[in-house]
């Protein structure tokens, strides 16, 4: 799977509205995937930076009606966590993305939308991000005193244990995963179809520039 | 009463227990909660102060098989998640997926979607207002929704073979035409069901009991609604008119006319009431998607998205590599983001979906509705009885497949 393209940084836009998002403190960049409206903003100044999206009414996002993490292993800030806020009265969306690592806590917006604690939770949980401010940082969807973050790329699909009913000592046991066999993962990137570069032709093919975009989170 | 029972001995200490405080375990296995919700709950004699859900009982991976699947085969996962609206949950996945590969699916199959999205959603009306009935304590009103739900059903068997997890809607358009005949059954079905969702105020709307366990119960503000992520229903019965197939249309919901029902008090009977009038409006764009629906394709005609007829592969070499390539290898979608929404029957249901080129989501978020509103459960249910705690939960319409995931 090296061959795997991580998404393009999306065309950066000029309209009104992006000029008004881009004068907000702790925004790195506002850009357009097709019709989808995408903020990247600093861990830093978020919950004041979310607050002014919600409350001034130029932007009016009364919802937040999403909170994910996204794992990307290769960066240095291997985490994103992504908002997807909602306005209601005027009838827009927008995707505010902040980076992070597994140490850095991300502020938590419930001051913010008292709804988001439990995606945050869900967040830490299955990714392992903490969030500074979260009154509640229990695990939400795995089992009590589940060990590892499940959405990880590096934590396998099989994951480390796997639980029976004990006939001998009457409960649920825990143990390690036994497979009959290997898990298969199936390389479809054929050389006659889906790749774009050959084998050894990575050169001919070089983009012409790196990437301008500034990744989410990063330090001004 | 010397030397009785509420006396201390001679040099002790009477040590008196607060018998009034407990903590009551609700399930995971009590039919009350809707599959397996573990509420933890702290009474005072029989009044709610604090209710902790614990959920995840049912969480199965979702997210995380799905991106070991190619697209074709992570839309079945969709069933699971919401079972009792399944076509609706698939709806966002095809169009997400849709979105990223930039095709547009023809209109008798955005038409199917259309009737079908709201053939479950009836579906899904039908079972909450009955199970909050049945809830509350009504046993009649169950037997009569589950036999109205049976006709329904027997449309989704038609069409897919399967009465729930139909794996019909597909990135493309749906996996099958209509067989003949079904059209005109489900119009007599519409003829039929006005009649039946009388019947069902009538038993309902005026039951002294109903209202009294439901007027004023679990009441939540526009604003709190709001700040808690609501959609759908409960935030209609909470007296904000949004509804996300009038606010950002998709497939051909911008051509259809219906009314969007909106609460006043935002209490457990609005939420009953918007839910009813919800099937009314349904029942209008069935009636005219039947009427509208035009003759052709219902899936794009793209071998290399949708597969190719069955009969076309007994003949036709091509046919059968792309068949083959197709069930094996899948398409690759350009990489690329989006989330994508659609208004299930319990409210905003969402796909943030992320593609990297290859064969398989990179990442498949799940925005499922039930989980935003089961947080509020608390917050709606402090102060009352433990049966209105009850009554609050059959109220917000959970289904824990998609609130585990």
């Amino acid at each position: 799977m090296s061959e795997a393209t991580t998404p393009e940084a999306p065309t950066p836009v000029l309209d009104p509205f992006a000029e008004a998002l881009r004068g907000l403190p702790g925004v790195v960049a506002v850009a357009m995937e097709r019709d989808e409206r995408i903020l990247l903003a600093t861990r830093d100044n978020l919950v004041g930076l979310m607050a002014i999206l919600r409350r001034d009414p130029r932007f009016a996002f009364e919802q937040c009606m999403d909170v994910c993490g996204v794992d990307w292993p290769q960066r240095t800030e291997r985490f994103d966590v992504v908002y997807n806020l909602l306005s209601v009265t005027r009838n827009d969306r927008l995707r505010v993305i902040v980076g992070t690592d597994e140490i850095a806590a991300v502020p938590s917006v419930t001051s913010v939308w008292p709804g988001t604690a439990w995606w945050e939770r869900e967040v830490f949980d299955l990714f392992g991000i903490t969030f500074a401010g979260l009154a509640d940082h229990r695990r939400i969807m795995t089992d009590y005193g589940f060990e590892g973050h499940p959405l990880r790329k590096d934590f396998p699909l099989t994951g480390y244990v796997e639980l029976r009913y004990d006939e001998e000592q009457k409960r649920v046991v825990y143990e390690k995963v036994a497979l009959t066999q290997e898990f298969r993962s199936f390389d479809f990137l054929s050389p006659w179809e889906a790749m774009t570069t050959l084998p050894g032709d990575e050169k001919a093919y070089r983009p012409a520039e790196p990437d301008p975009q500034p990744k989410p989170g990063a330090k001004p | 009463m010397s030397g009785g029972l509420h006396e201390a001995a001679p040099g002790r200490e009477l040590h008196r227990l607060n018998l009034e405080r407990h903590t009551v375990n609700v399930g995971p296995q009590h039919p009350a909660t809707h599959g397996v919700l573990r509420l933890i709950m702290e009474l005072d004699g029989e009044t709610v102060t604090r209710a902790d859900p614990h959920i995840g009982l049912l969480h199965r991976g979702t997210e995380k098989l799905i991106e070991y699947k190619s697209y074709i085969q992570a839309v079945p996962y969709f069933d699971r998640l919401d079972y009792v609206s399944p076509m609706c949950c698939e709806h966002a996945f095809a169009l997400a997926t849709e979105k990223l590969l930039g095709i547009t699916v023809p209109d008798r199959g955005q038409w199917i979607r259309v009737l079908f999205s709201e053939i479950t959603r009836i579906l899904n009306h039908l079972l909450t207002v009955v199970h909050l009935a049945l809830d509350i304590g009504a046993q009649s009103p169950s037997l009569w929704g589950y036999e109205e739900r049976e006709k329904l059903l027997t449309f989704h068997e038609a069409v897919s073979g399967a009465r729930f997890h139909a794996n019909y809607f597909r990135p493309g358009g749906v996996s099958k035409d209509l067989p003949a005949g079904l059209a005109e059954q489900i119009w007599a079905w519409s003829e039929t069901f006005p009649k039946f969702l009388d019947d069902l105020q009538n038993l309902l709307n005026n039951n002294r009991i109903f209202r009294q366990r439901l007027v004023d119960i679990g009441i939540i503000s526009a604003e709190d609604a709001l700040g808690m992520g609501f959609s759908g229903p409960n935030l209609r019965a909470a007296g904000i008119a949004w509804d996300l197939r009038r606010a950002q249309p998709y497939d051909k919901y911008s051509e259809v006319e219906f009314d969007i029902p909106v609460g006043q008090h935002g209490d457990c009977f609005d939420r009953y009431l918007v839910r009813i009038r919800e099937m009314g409006e349904s029942l209008k764009i069935i009636r005219q998607a039947l009427q509208k629906m035009p003759q052709g394709p219902v899936k794009v005609q793209d071998h290399k998205i949708a597969p190719p007829k069955r009969a076309e592969m007994k003949r036709s070499m091509e046919a059968l590599i792309h068949h083959f390539k197709l069930y094996t290898e899948g398409y690759h979608v350009p990489a690329g983001t989006t989330y994508t929404t659609v208004e299930a029957p319990k409210g905003e249901f969402g796909v943030y979906l992320i593609a990297d080129g290859t064969n398989h989501p990179y990442r498949c978020k799940i925005r499922a509705t039930g989980f935003s509103h089961l947080q509020a459960l608390e917050l709606m249910s402090k102060g009352h009885l433990l049966a209105d705690a009850i009554a609050v939960l059959g109220s917000l319409d959970i289904v824990f497949g998609e609130v585990d995931r």
